[in-house]
């Protein structure tokens, strides 16, 4: 058939181009051109100005054609502002998820149906099932590489048309020697990780230069208000945290963890971790954005959910609430921040997952 | 190991024309002269008798002493060398085209840009006023547009520069070999021309200027080209280009226009839009804009099918970025969906035609 790959000129989605290609599949290889690359390119984080053509070689390679697409100003308003905004709103955004949702998932497919390929593959770590009632997504084999989290927002629309062939793989090894077989350069190309648009310094630094008005220190407080710290920046904090609190642990004789980011008064609001739970405002969490991935149950669902990229499963009841809104209720409290993902869980196959809202205060 | 599109339909001659057979045979002599034109020697001697054959026939063409001509890579360095050679190192101001080459504009980036109307004509009245406004002042503008073949009032604008003491410089790589030349209009221009574009081989240009003179070198190198441009001549691709050149005026370009206007009538039916309708314009080329559908997938869906076209201007990595000729002639965002199709020199009537029938396809499925 023929089908698009995304290719970010990394060793995962090189080798997914280069299967497809082996396996007889008329492959078209697209790049997106995320953001300028002015100034060293840094390897190692995704779709650097290298990467365009360490995909463009594979294709040369393998005897498929690639195009770079151009998404840079989709990118920059889609991701890069609205991670800003997000930060400016006291939340911890996932930049991912809104490029996989947008950019990836909405955009390409869309170019990729345009040009009557029957699917679009991409080289992420999630596994896509045929089940009884249509397509489901699945954690992948490699669970050290799971990027369902990453993914909750994609809709059954897109799971349909989309295809994971590295979800069936059982490491990155495995990958490394095809790519090694396939006699593609980039066998060894390190690992992408980070927020690949962060190219120089930190995401904290990038968000205060976006948004200045966020800059600058403040006070750490407790519930009260009593000043017991000062931090560096808003855009530093994350709720649930306890680094980066200085010594207000020893100063309050308890381990503390920011509760809340007050970002109008330039406030990190901080609570004894060993005070979570008491009351069930804990236990509460509103998700917006809320995409199901199977059909929506009104009386609600009870399943594992995600807080974070990299946490074990919660117990909750997930119930669809109001427009597109889901309400959590987790048997165990845990501090939720908001702007993260919240994915529900059942065993190893995703039910669908929503935006953590801030809390009304 | 490359996937074969032996059936490819070559459209994208403004890009670079498919070798004329009698540029080939002249780069194949070329490349079995063993001297160095700067050599003393019986070989070297050789070798400079055919380049300097080349340089009279090149010089000839535009009715100038041999020695005007001085030879480049190619049409961006001829571009730049004059630039650097009269612009503002001279202590001249630079003004340029709106529509122009990347060769110009990135040689001058501080140039007052000239704006064009939206038949993407220079408009000669704000050039004029430019002129008056004083200091000496370099043109520089296009003969005929790459990506819309739109050709310039060169008379008009030749008489304004006369009038006002500035100099002309006129890139000609896109019309040289594609329109006939008015060389009394250019008396005082130095042009530039490139080889690849007129069928040659890529890898020879030229610079020729209105008189002959020496000029401050971008390469001083060994001091060829009489100081104007060090570093070896690329005998075989000057000879090819010269040959090319040659052949080029004896073509008939007429069919070639007649297939133009008949695909422009297809793909009007079809949706599209022909960007230079109503202008003097290339005899080969035809930009047009399908509404809303963005450049790059209609280049990605022609291509699959097996066309060769091309969209804006596309950067090193191959990405599509909006037309900056089209944005100049106020296209708005439709400057992001327009395609070039410029017909080759050997190009057939069912080429075009195959390529109005995938037009149409392409705009039936795509046209939102």
């Amino acid at each position: 058939m023929r089908i698009l790959v995304a290719m970010s000129g990394g060793v995962d989605s090189s080798v997914v181009a280069a299967l497809l290609k082996r396996q007889g599949h008329e492959v078209i290889g697209a790049t997106l051109q995320l953001y300028e690359h002015n100034g060293p390119a840094r390897p190692g984080a995704c779709c650097a100005g290298r990467d365009i053509m360490d995909a463009r070689t594979v294709a040369d390679r393998m005897g498929f054609p690639h195009y770079v697409i151009d998404a840079e100003s989709r990118f920059r308003e889609s991701v890069i502002d609205s991670f800003a905004d997000s930060y400016a709103r006291g939340e911890t955004p996932v930049p991912c998820v809104a490029c996989n949702q947008g950019v990836k998932f909405t955009d390409l497919l869309g170019l990729a149906r345009d040009l009557g390929c029957e699917a679009m593959a991409t080289g992420h770590y999630v596994r896509r099932l045929e089940g009884p009632d249509g397509v489901e997504m699945h954690r992948p084999v490699d669970r050290d590489r799971d990027q369902t989290w990453f993914l909750f927002a994609t809709t059954r629309e897109q799971l349909d048309y989309l295809r994971f062939p590295l979800g069936e793989m059982p490491d990155k090894d495995h990958v490394r020697a095809l790519a090694e077989e396939l006699g593609l350069d980039v066998a060894s190309k390190r690992d992408s990780q980070d927020i690949c648009f962060v190219t120089n310094g930190s995401y904290a630094s990038l968000v205060e230069k976006m948004r200045p008005e966020i800059e600058g220190p403040g006070d750490i407080v407790d519930a009260e208000g009593r000043v017991l710290g000062r931090h560096e920046g808003v855009a530093r904090y994350t709720v649930g945290q306890s680094r980066r609190l200085g010594d207000i642990h020893t100063q309050t004789g308890e381990r503390q963890v920011v509760t809340h980011i007050d970002v109008k008064n330039r406030r990190i609001v901080v609570g004894p971790r060993s005070q979570l739970g008491i009351g069930d405002e804990h236990c509460k969490i509103v998700l917006r954005d809320m995409n199901w991935l199977i059909d929506a149950p009104p009386e609600g669902v009870f399943c594992g959910v995600q807080l974070r990229a990299r946490e074990s499963l919660r117990l909750a009841r997930v119930k669809p609430v109001g427009q597109a809104q889901a309400e959590v209720l987790l048997d165990d409290p845990a501090l939720a921040a908001p702007g993260q993902a919240c994915v529900l869980y059942d065993g190893e196959r995703v039910l669908g997952g929503g935006f953590i809202l801030a809390k009304g205060r | 190991m490359t996937q074969s599109f032996s059936s490819a339909i070559y459209l994208d001659a403004n890009a670079t024309e498919p070798l004329r057979p009698q540029a080939r045979e002249a780069v194949l002599r070329g490349l079995d002269q063993v001297g160095n034109p700067a050599s003393v020697h019986h070989d070297g001697r050789q070798a400079r008798a055919l380049l300097e054959g080349c340089r009279k026939q090149i010089a000839r063409f535009l009715q100038r002493d041999a020695d005007c001509c001085v030879f480049t890579s190619g049409g961006t360095e001829a571009d730049t060398l004059a630039v650097h050679a009269f612009g503002h190192a001279q202590g001249r101001r630079v003004l340029i085209g709106a529509t122009e080459h990347d060769a110009i504009r990135k040689a001058a980036p501080e140039a007052t840009i000239i704006p064009v109307d939206e038949h993407g004509l220079i408009r000669l009245e704000v050039l004029a006023q430019l002129l008056e406004e004083g200091g000496p002042a370099l043109v520089c503008v296009m003969a005929a547009n790459n990506e819309t073949g739109i050709c310039a009032p060169l008379d008009d604008i030749a008489a304004l520069c006369r009038e006002h003491g500035a100099l002309l410089h006129v890139d000609a790589v896109q019309s040289a070999a594609r329109l006939p030349f008015d060389v009394s209009v250019l008396a005082g221009a130095s042009i530039a021309l490139s080889g690849h574009k007129m069928g040659g081989p890529k890898g020879a240009g030229a610079l020729v200027l209105a008189e002959d003179a020496p000029l401050s070198p971008l390469l001083p190198g060994g001091g060829q080209e009489r100081g104007r441009r060090g570093g070896t001549p690329a005998l075989p691709a000057i000879m090819g280009m010269t040959a090319a050149l040659e052949a080029s005026q004896a073509q008939d370009w007429a069919p070639i226009a007649a297939w133009r206007d008949a695909l422009a009538e297809t793909v009007q039916q079809a949706g599209g839009l022909c960007v230079a309708a109503d202008v003097p314009c290339l005899p080969n080329t035809l930009s047009v804009v399908l509404p809303d559908v963005a450049a790059q997938t209609q280049l990605m869906m022609l291509d699959l099918e097996g066309f060769c076209v091309s969209a804006g201007s596309a950067c090193s990595s191959g990405k599509v970025a909006a037309s900056h000729v089209l944005q100049a002639m106020g296209l708005g965002e439709r400057a992001g969906q327009a395609l070039r199709i410029s017909l080759p020199w050997n190009v057939e009537e069912a080429h075009v035609q195959a390529f109005g029938e995938a037009y149409k396809k392409m705009a039936q499925r795509l046209k939102k």
